[in-house]
């Protein structure tokens, strides 16, 4: 067990897999420099400029060859800086990649992982702020992944790298810093697994990436008042964790879910409609959805906090659940 | 008609041979669309056999080829078995994709050839890819793309060429140009002197070759893919066709101006200018009218076989979709 940031814990990640398999390698812009953010801080230098390739600032190539990588058999990690850059990709991973096997037959896997980091960081604007995770869960071949807390990504990015489907592998801009203990010997996780954060039996919220910890902060307020939450990470958006989610409402009869992405056909919606069609006769409150107003991200400060989802505003809605009003 | 060259018969033979089926299948690809038994689009490459059976030809078996939407005499160059590739436009069971992917995205891995694509140029960066982790892997194959003059005005034309030469990676990049993007002109969508300029402005070495003369193709060719295995860095080859037929088989193409298509028939066609070089070489017309027979033969057969084959089982529509949250997991 080792103190370190969600920054460090995704390039252990990363290193270790990449000295268990030589057919591992990334590319990107600047990796030789560390990546964007430090991600790849020193792996040029143990792994060289082959296996951590410096990219010209060419997003459909980066996508597009990894994509040719891993058909002829190696594993690819592409780094995209932002997933707003991701965009200038999408042909690449969305025609080409998550179609590869399917339309070839299965002659053919397509194992890379895209690693593209989301989210609000204070005044990057509305071209480096985006929280774009739910565009790629409607997309049939992708796996997405939105991980939360140090752990869950050194697990779930080495998780990621082993899995044979390409994967949309989504850190939180915000999140780099932030230090907690990793397990770095770990049991492999499964992919499509929910983490129980806290158990609670009044009311359910469901939420990923940042927003789990303003979730969290909620609940422990609410616990103040004698309200128990239980709170789900979900962690991975596709597949996702039907089963531990339907449970939880099951016995709580309360559900919310809360995330950064804009609210109008986000991610929630999917989880709101299953749980509707699956236990409507159980809800006792109707399903609360926090999520971001359909607007562009700012630049100043205090434009930027009109978008965002809070810990008091998911305290606020799980009061309103529990009050068995309606929103 | 100029003096025989010294060619080597036997070459210039499987040549012809090659072409022939290409244009056996196509032709029969069309018979098959006619009677509707191929049900979306196919883009025939009648007219362009030469780059097909010159250029892929000179490629090892495991060397690695990407082809276009219009890719069916290059899948067939590459070693892919004709029945299979019938199968495949129908939709069938036995088809290379298992009647899955269609014309479009026909494949066949199992000698090299990683796909088709319906998306003009996305082609290209792929196959940088594809170099790159073959070098990866430590093997000597190269890597060669085909794509059409459409393709130079989209960005992974200018991007995948220079990963290429930034990588120093065993690419052959081929412009095969049959003078049409879809329904249009390429001239009269496209700025400055042309697809090998735009190469050469990236640091490749291009080469302008006669897209309608096999044997200088495979010549060509062959001296490429001798300096890429050898360590070479990229090159690119611009070879000037023409598409004889329409944009898709249901295109009649009638923005041409009259005439161009027969004109192009009677005057420039590969297999015609094949066949006179091996007779002024001193071969028989019968031998060349065998290897026409043949490849009649064998694709109207392929074409019947085809037509007989089962359809896909049902549950093919949910396998190879993927393996975590898979709709045989129950993932909806």
């Amino acid at each position: 067990m080792a103190v370190m940031t969600y920054l460090e814990a995704g390039k252990h990640a990363l290193a270790n897999a990449m000295r268990a398999d030589p057919m591992v390698w990334c590319v990107g812009e600047d990796l030789g420099r560390g990546g964007v953010f430090g991600q790849y801080r020193g792996l040029q230098e143990e792994f060289g400029s082959q296996r951590v390739a410096d990219a010209p600032i060419s997003e459909a190539c980066i996508m597009g060859a990894a994509l040719g990588a891993a058909l002829v058999g190696t594993r690819p990690v592409v780094e995209m800086r932002f997933s707003d850059f991701a965009l200038c990709a999408v042909d690449e991973l969305v025609n080409q990649a998550a179609k590869a096997r399917f339309m070839f037959g299965g002659q053919c896997r397509a194992p890379l992982v895209v690693r593209e980091p989301i989210g609000m960081w204070r005044s990057s604007a509305a071209q480096h702020s985006q929280s774009l995770e739910t565009w790629y869960t409607h997309i049939p071949g992708l796996v997405v992944i939105c991980p939360a807390t140090p752990q869950d990504n050194h697990d779930l990015l080495a998780a990621a790298i082993r899995c044979d489907d390409p994967v949309v592998y989504m850190e939180h801009k915000n999140l780099w810093g932030p230090a907690a203990e990793v397990d770095e010997q770990r049991a492999p996780v499964a992919l499509g697994k929910a983490r129980l954060v806290k158990a609670g039996s009044d009311a359910t919220v469901v939420s990923w990436s940042a927003t789990v910890h303003e979730a969290l902060a909620a609940c422990e307020t609410l616990a103040e008042e004698g309200v128990a939450v239980e709170l789900l990470d979900l962690r991975c958006l596709w597949p996702w964790d039907k089963a531990a989610v339907i449970a939880s409402v099951q016995r709580t009869g309360r559900l919310i879910i809360a995330h950064e992405a804009v609210s109008v056909a986000g991610f929630g919606a999917e989880v709101a409609a299953t749980v509707g069609e699956h236990l409507h006769g159980d809800l006792r409150a109707p399903i609360r959805r926090l999520g971001a107003p359909r607007a562009q991200i700012a630049y100043a400060p205090n434009l930027e906090d009109q978008l965002r989802v809070s810990a008091d505003m998911i305290a606020a809605a799980v009061r309103v659940s529990l009050a068995g009003a309606r929103a | 008609m100029n003096a025989p060259p010294n060619i080597d018969v036997d070459a210039a033979l499987a040549l012809l041979a090659m072409m022939e089926r290409i244009r056996a299948f196509e032709e029969q690809a069309l018979v098959a669309a006619a009677e509707k038994l191929v049900l979306g689009a196919i883009h025939p490459s009648i007219g362009q056999e030469a780059v097909a059976a010159g250029l892929v030809g000179a490629l090892r078996s495991d060397d690695v080829l990407l082809s276009t939407h219009r890719g069916h005499g290059h899948t067939l160059a590459k070693g892919a078995d004709a029945l299979a590739m019938m199968r495949e436009l129908l939709g069938r069971r036995g088809g290379c994709c298992g009647g899955k992917g269609g014309s479009m995205h026909i494949a066949d891995f199992g000698v090299g050839m990683l796909g088709a694509n319906g998306v003009v140029g996305a082609n290209i960066v792929i196959a940088a890819g594809a170099a790159q982790g073959l070098r990866l892997k430590g093997g000597d194959q190269v890597v060669c793309c085909i794509f059409g003059d459409g393709a130079i005005n989209r960005g992974p034309f200018l991007e995948g060429l220079n990963w290429a030469a930034v990588f120093e990676l065993p690419v052959l990049f081929v412009c095969e140009d049959n003078q049409y993007s879809a329904l249009t002109r390429t001239m009269d969508t496209t700025g400055g002197p042309g697809p090998a300029a735009r190469a050469e402005s990236l640091g490749l070495r291009a080469t302008s070759v006669d897209g309608n003369d096999a044997l200088a193709l495979a010549d060509t060719t062959r001296e490429i893919i001798a300096r890429l295995r050898a360590g070479g860095r990229p090159e690119f080859v611009h070879a000037l066709t023409y598409r004889r037929t329409g944009h898709t088989a249901s295109d009649p193409a009638a923005y041409r101006p009259a005439g161009e298509a027969d004109t192009m028939a009677l005057q420039n066609d590969p297999i015609t200018r094949l066949r006179e070089h091996l007779l002024l070489a001193g071969c028989h017309e019968h031998s060349c009218n065998a290897l026409r027979d043949n490849a009649q033969h064998e694709m109207r057969e392929a074409l019947q076989t085809a037509r007989d084959s089962d359809w896909p089982e049902e549950s093919a529509a949910f396998a190879d979709v993927q393996d975590v949250g898979s709709p045989a997991q129950e993932a909806y």
